[in-house]
């Protein structure tokens, strides 16, 4: 049997789009100041408070060291929060997707839908952090224009396989699992702080399995205008596919949500 | 009402793993009428509802809507349809107006035509002074009355109301059935479910009794009624001293006795005449009400048992 | 402090301990139905180790040492104490701003609850008591990794237990007081900027004296600078009198808070 749904439209992808920034438009003052506030004060207390005590780390010193690590997981992090709660909540308190799926609105579209609203937002807070950064005088390359690119990449990679997770779930609880064995493990050890050589053995290849990781060393190459551990392709094809099978997970837990 | 029908089922089997749903219904549904499926809970109606929304498909059987095949043309048969489901969703973070403008855009309507079509839609369901308000603080009526309006913000050929007044006091009730009455008189096709007999009576030319996944019957309203039932019916109550054997003694008084747990129930052509009858055999209720036989009544003698417990 | 404030309530028949373990007992019993509730309480206490090991462990050995008070301390020694006070601190705003508020505005738990003889205070004190025992637990563990690391003495661990169940106490009542005064969600943001802001100014990374001036004046009149001090002095076995004035500060807040929540609750409540 064939299912009820088939790849995006356009015009649809766009209306879902369209009612994520409506949604925003009451909430982006609170949240673009912290988006603002966040990264300043990460840097000055880590960077600068820390950093006084550190020399320097791969020849720079452990402000300008951080902060391409930092400006991913910002991204990282917006992504995994916008699509916890909120895709949670629109399939169990506010139903939208329910009542999406009385439209001529498809699955994916849905999913396509929330993930460009997540790379808009992510994109905003990762343009004011590039900000306050540069006058930090913490960029040593131009190179580092890209990095908006491996944020954007890093954002997707991470954003739909959580979506998938969020339309798996029947109990918001289990978001605390999410959070304390992925979110913040990742954060702590894919090499944003301190470099992933530092890790024991044994625990490297797990920092290596999240896009986190591929992403801050991309980011760390393009501020830095060094090479990154691995080569760019490697580093890219492992987001992209990351990202490709993110996708294909989050719209079949979308399906089999809506069939239920 | 010669042409083809908008909803043509035969044999529509839903089955979620050993359990059926629905088990092998046939249905038509022709254009402007609006058409019913009664039963109480459980009978299968919401599921044949999602089938026809297009939004879950069949297990087994015939299924086409709007000449289409839900299989296939899932998405364009469902831009022409508008769904009120049982369960408000709404978007609460979203004005009143905005739930409708946000919803055409799911249908591709442009934003100017988008925003035209809520007022006016709005003005429809009476909440026009509403518009710029939250979703929120409206009352449950109000909110049903906007999903309507939602469900029309396509201008669609088919209306779906899955159980539309459940929950809903019996004043915002009887605002609904007229706002669903202007609708029907402007002919769009209805077609709702619901458990309340009055509800069918009211809004309904014709429509099918499910039970347990089935239809066990199918016309107008009145020639249910007339057909599974006899004109009136003469409702018996008791205090705490009910006699016993009242069977035997009512034994022959109408067409058909039927004992409830909390009413005695008579069938009959002429139902004073019947009344008169269970005095004359001595049996002294505490109150007799002689009314029309009702949907409810059908529904009784169809499945043996009352459609709201 | 707090006790002669409750223990006056008690006395006058205000209070009815057995209707405060009611409102923790509700709370247990919305735990327990959660999914593998077991669980997702365990990994709460994985949270502050994974930042001892990656700030501590892991940029410690880029730092080396920190010079406090005279001595070149080991940098996971100077920033584990400080993690138990933030732990402690986010363990007790967890449960009485986010939980609490949903419970308030949402899910009209208290309203349900306080249909029955339950006051308002007790509600307050029910929820605080909650948000002790769960937090108290983390820290608990916390100090026995603390101690299985060598960054502190079981004797000094063993004293620093009743100072974190005080931050608790002082973050759990701000937390409640504060959420009497959200207006909604979108307040949230804020409230955790705040939160993150203390979190990195706190002396918590590096040496307050290293802050500049007005920061540091600033910084030592909030209380999760308190906390860490307190915390860290009896970690690192060296008190001093200044750690009577610290433990003052947060008991004050303590009580400051409890009376403004059960006040406000009053008001919002039972109009």
């Amino acid at each position: 049997m064939s299912t009820l749904t088939s790849p995006i439209t356009p015009r649809s992808t766009l209306a879902v789009l369209e009612r994520a920034l409506t949604l925003y438009r009451r909430l982006w003052r609170a949240s673009a100041f912290s988006s603002f506030l966040l990264p300043v004060m990460f840097l000055a207390s880590i960077g600068l408070g820390v950093g006084g005590h550190i020399g320097t780390v791969d020849g720079v010193e452990y402000l300008s060291w951080i902060v391409p690590g930092v400006l991913v997981s910002t991204a990282f992090q917006m992504a995994i929060g916008e699509c916890t709660y909120p895709v949670f909540g629109d399939f169990r308190w506010v139903r939208a997707y329910p009542a999406m799926s009385a439209t001529p609105v498809q699955v994916a579209d849905m999913v396509a839908g929330w993930l460009l609203y997540i790379l808009i937002r992510a994109l905003l807070a990762v343009l004011v952090f590039l900000g306050v950064t540069w006058l930090f005088g913490a960029l040593h390359s131009p190179w580092a224009l890209l990095t908006p690119l491996v944020c954007a990449l890093v954002t997707l990679a991470t954003a739909a396989p959580t979506m998938a997770f969020a339309a798996g779930i029947h109990h918001d609880g289990y978001f605390a699992l999410l959070f304390r064995f992925v979110l913040i493990p990742s954060t702590l050890f894919a090499g944003v702080f301190f470099p992933v050589d530092q890790l024991p053995a044994a625990a490297r290849p797990l920092a290596y399995l999240s896009p986190l990781w591929h992403g801050v060393e991309l980011s760390r190459a393009a501020t830095l205008g060094a090479a990154p551990p691995w080569p760019i392709a490697a580093h890219t094809a492992y987001l992209l596919a990351f990202t490709a099978a993110g996708v294909a997970w989050a719209v079949h837990a979308f399906r089999k949500r809506l069939q239920d | 009402m010669s042409e083809q029908p908008l909803i043509h089922a035969r044999g529509l089997v839903k089955r979620f793993g050993d359990f059926t749903a629905v088990d092998g219904i046939d249905v038509q549904v022709r254009a402007g009428e609006a058409f019913g499926f009664l039963g109480p809970n459980g009978a299968g109606k919401s599921s044949t509802m999602r089938m026809i929304g297009c939004v879950s498909l069949p297990t087994a059987g015939e299924l086409s809507i709007l000449g289409m095949d839900p299989a296939r043309d899932g998405t364009r048969i469902r831009a022409r349809l508008g769904v009120c489901p049982q369960l408000d969703n709404l978007d609460p973070d979203l004005s009143v107006r905005e739930n409708l403008t946000t919803y055409a855009r799911y249908f591709g309507i442009p934003r100017a035509e988008a925003r035209r079509r809520a007022d006016e839609l709005l003005e429809f369901v009476r909440l026009s002074d509403r518009a710029g308000s939250m979703v929120e603080p409206l009352s449950g009526g109000m909110k049903r009355r906007l999903t309507i309006a939602r469900a029309m913000v396509n201008d669609p050929d088919i209306v779906l109301l899955d159980e539309p007044t459940t929950g809903l006091d019996p004043q915002a009730r009887h605002l609904l059935w007229e706002r669903l009455f202007q609708l029907k008189r402007r002919g769009t096709t209805l077609v709702l479910t619901t458990h309340y007999m009055d509800e069918a009576e009211q809004l309904c030319d014709r429509l099918v009794v499910m039970d347990a996944g089935r239809i066990v019957a199918e016309g107008s309203p009145r020639s249910l009624i007339e057909t599974h039932c006899t004109p009136e019916v003469v409702e018996l109550r008791f205090g705490d001293d009910r006699p016993a054997d009242l069977a035997g003694k009512l034994e022959g008084v109408g067409e058909r006795v039927d004992q409830l747990a909390d009413r005695l129930l008579v069938y009959a052509a002429d139902g004073d005449a019947a009344a008169a009858e269970v005095h004359r055999r001595g049996v002294t209720p505490s109150s007799v009400l002689v009314r029309r036989a009702s949907l409810e009544d059908v529904f009784l003698q169809l499945t043996g048992r009352t459609l709201v417990d | 402090m707090v006790t002669t404030l409750i223990a006056a309530r008690l006395s006058a028949g205000a209070i009815a301990p057995g209707r405060v373990g009611a409102v923790i007992y509700r709370n247990i019993g919305a735990l327990r139905s959660g999914p593998a509730y077991w669980v997702v309480l365990l990994s709460g206490f994985f949270e502050p180790l994974l930042y001892l090991l990656s700030i501590g462990v892991g940029v410690g050995a880029l730092v080396g040492t920190i010079p406090l008070d005279g001595r070149a301390l080991p940098y996971a020694t100077f920033v584990a104490p400080a993690m138990l006070a933030v732990s402690a601190m986010s363990g007790a705003l967890s449960e009485t701003t986010f939980n609490f508020f949903f419970k308030m505005k949402y899910a009209k738990t208290f309203e349900a609850v306080l249909a029955t003889p339950v006051r308002p205070f007790e509600v307050a004190l029910g929820e605080l008591g909650w948000a002790m025992i769960r937090g108290s637990v983390y820290t608990l563990l916390f100090l026995l990794v603390m101690v299985g690391f060598g960054l502190t003495t079981p004797l000094w661990a063993l004293a620093a237990l009743p100072a974190t169940l005080l931050v608790g106490l002082a973050f759990g009542s701000l937390g409640m007081a504060v959420s009497t005064l959200l207006r909604g969600w979108q307040d949230f943001d804020l409230m955790t900027t705040a939160q993150f802001a203390l979190f990195l100014f706190s002396g918590t990374f590096s040496p307050v004296a290293e802050y500049p001036a007005v920061l540091r004046v600033v910084v030592q009149a909030t209380p999760l600078y308190q906390a860490v001090e307190l915390v860290r002095g009896l970690a690192l076995g060296a008190p001093s009198w200044g750690l009577l004035g610290h433990a003052a500060y947060l008991a004050a807040l303590t009580a400051a808070g409890l009376l403004f929540a059960a006040r406000r609750l009053e008001r919002l409540l039972l109009r």
